[in-house]
């Protein structure tokens, strides 16, 4: 029930915002997010943008798990040798 | 951004995965607070891939099953009210009442709608000025700021013939008492992601700091709920070797921040005060729901409809109040997926699709 999905804001007019999940365009109530801007991505829940997410932050958690990865890698190669 | 298969790459799985299972020297029992994770958690197959000794527990974190009974009576006594046109999200509409649902009510000629946003509701009042268009309002953090921002909508427009059933409960106080609960077995909480992007994670410092109970908000990605569980077990590990206390820690920083979502804050503000909730099975757990405001109380379904609703008579043998508090596995009821199925329910948690015994029998049945 608590389910959100996140989309990249395409247009925005008064309350409502155009938002583009991944193909399939719709339209959101944006009064929750006051800082909403173009090209950023809004989290959805029930036809308002609830949060707009942070790119900065989404990259930081990405790149924590390239590097678990890569050690992963690592230790496997130093083990097959 | 937010790379979908970088967020569920295989190698990284594997990574946490061992990481995980490092950590685990002795059993933990973990509850995911939200119907969002324990979906995950089942659809992803995750139990299958953690170690026997870390115990997933799925807590009172579906709003639909923590609805009590005579609440879902109510809204069927409303849909029988002519005149009444009752719209609700999907889940609410099998859940059983006494002796009748939302959905058998439509197939006897009720006006009940299946919405996707509570701003549908208001364009089905203006569009239908002869008929009281009624809300189902049930929800947690998460979904409580949308149908505020339809009532005050609904205000400015001028639309008075639409209100809302507040079955509105909150998270933070519910997961104190469950923290507080005697003999309590839980060793830390997978904190909600999105109720948590309203709220922020700053709102579960006291239950990590008076009930030295560790949280992690986590995302829910298969490598955000891993990750998450890394973070909840080295903390539990300091706990138990004594060099460290339990904290809220986020995981899940690209959608929650310290303080939340104050534009959404200020609007529940606004419309509703802090009350005393009913949970299904649970009991009364002190200011843990809304109550509208008293400048928005006409907007209550129940100051303009009287209905008769009958002392609620609830089904026989099903434990969703104990697999709720953590205390009990679906698997552990003796009508899991026999008597009670999602085909045939017996109680709420085997109904909505986050219920805990939906997603065990959809998705863990013979894995546990
Ligand atoms: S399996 Fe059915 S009866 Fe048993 S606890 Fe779950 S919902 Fe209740």
């Amino acid at each position: 029930m608590c389910l959100a999905v996140p989309g990249k804001v395409l247009e925005i007019d008064g309350d409502t915002a155009r938002v583009d999940f991944g193909g399939i365009t719709r339209e959101a109530n944006v009064v929750l997010v006051p800082d909403v801007a173009v090209d950023s991505y809004v989290l959805v829940h029930a036809g308002f943008a609830i949060q707009v997410l942070n790119e900065a932050e989404a990259e930081e958690t990405l790149s924590l798990f390239r590097e678990l990865a890569e050690a992963l890698d690592d230790e496997t190669k130093r083990g097959t040798e | 951004m937010i790379g979908q298969e970088a967020l569920s790459s295989e190698q990284t799985a594997r990574a946490l995965v061992e990481r995980i299972e490092s950590l685990v020297t002795e059993p933990v029992s973990l509850m995911e607070v939200c119907g969002t994770h324990t979906v995950a958690i089942s659809r992803f197959g995750l139990r299958s891939m953690l170690p026997a000794d870390l115990r997933l527990l799925s807590g009172p974190g579906c709003p639909v099953c923590v609805t009590p009974l005579i609440e879902i009576d109510r809204a069927i006594a409303v849909a029988r009210t002519p005149g009444v046109i009752v719209t609700t999200f999907g889940d609410m509409m099998r859940v059983p009442g006494s002796e009748s649902s939302l959905e058998a009510e439509r197939a006897e000629g009720a006006d009940v709608r299946i919405l996707y946003s509570s701003l549908e509701a208001l364009e089905i009042a203006e569009s239908q000025p002869a008929s009281e268009v009624v809300f189902m309002g049930v929800g947690f953090e998460t979904t409580s700021p949308t149908i505020a921002a339809s009532v005050v909508e609904a205000e400015r427009a001028g639309i008075t013939n639409f209100s809302v059933l507040p079955f509105f409960k909150t998270v933070p106080v519910a997961l104190d008492m469950l923290a507080a609960l005697p003999g309590r077995a839980l060793d830390g909480f997978i904190c909600p992601g999105h109720v948590s992007a309203i709220i922020g994670s700053d709102a579960y410092k006291p239950v990590a700091r008076d009930r030295n109970m560790p949280c992690v908000v986590i995302g829910f990605e298969p490598l955000d709920i891993l990750g998450g569980l890394v973070m909840l077990l080295e903390q539990i590990r300091a706990i138990r070797d004594r060099s460290g206390h339990a904290r809220v820690e986020n995981q899940y920083s690209r959608a929650v921040t310290p303080e939340g979502n104050t534009a959404a804050q200020a609007l529940l503000a606004d419309v509703f005060d802090e009350c005393d909730a009913e949970w299904r099975e649970i009991g009364t757990i002190s200011e843990s729901g809304y109550e509208f405001s008293e400048r928005y109380r006409s907007f209550d379904t129940r100051q303009r409809l009287t209905v008769n609703v009958p002392p609620p008579v609830g089904p026989t043998g099903c434990i969703c109040g104990e697999i709720m508090l953590g205390l009990k596995l679906p698997t552990d009821c003796p009508l899991f997926a026999g008597r009670c199925t999602p085909r045939d329910p017996v109680g709420p948690c085997m109904v909505s699709t986050e219920g805990s015994c939906a997603a065990f029998y959809k998705y863990d049945r013979g894995e546990v």
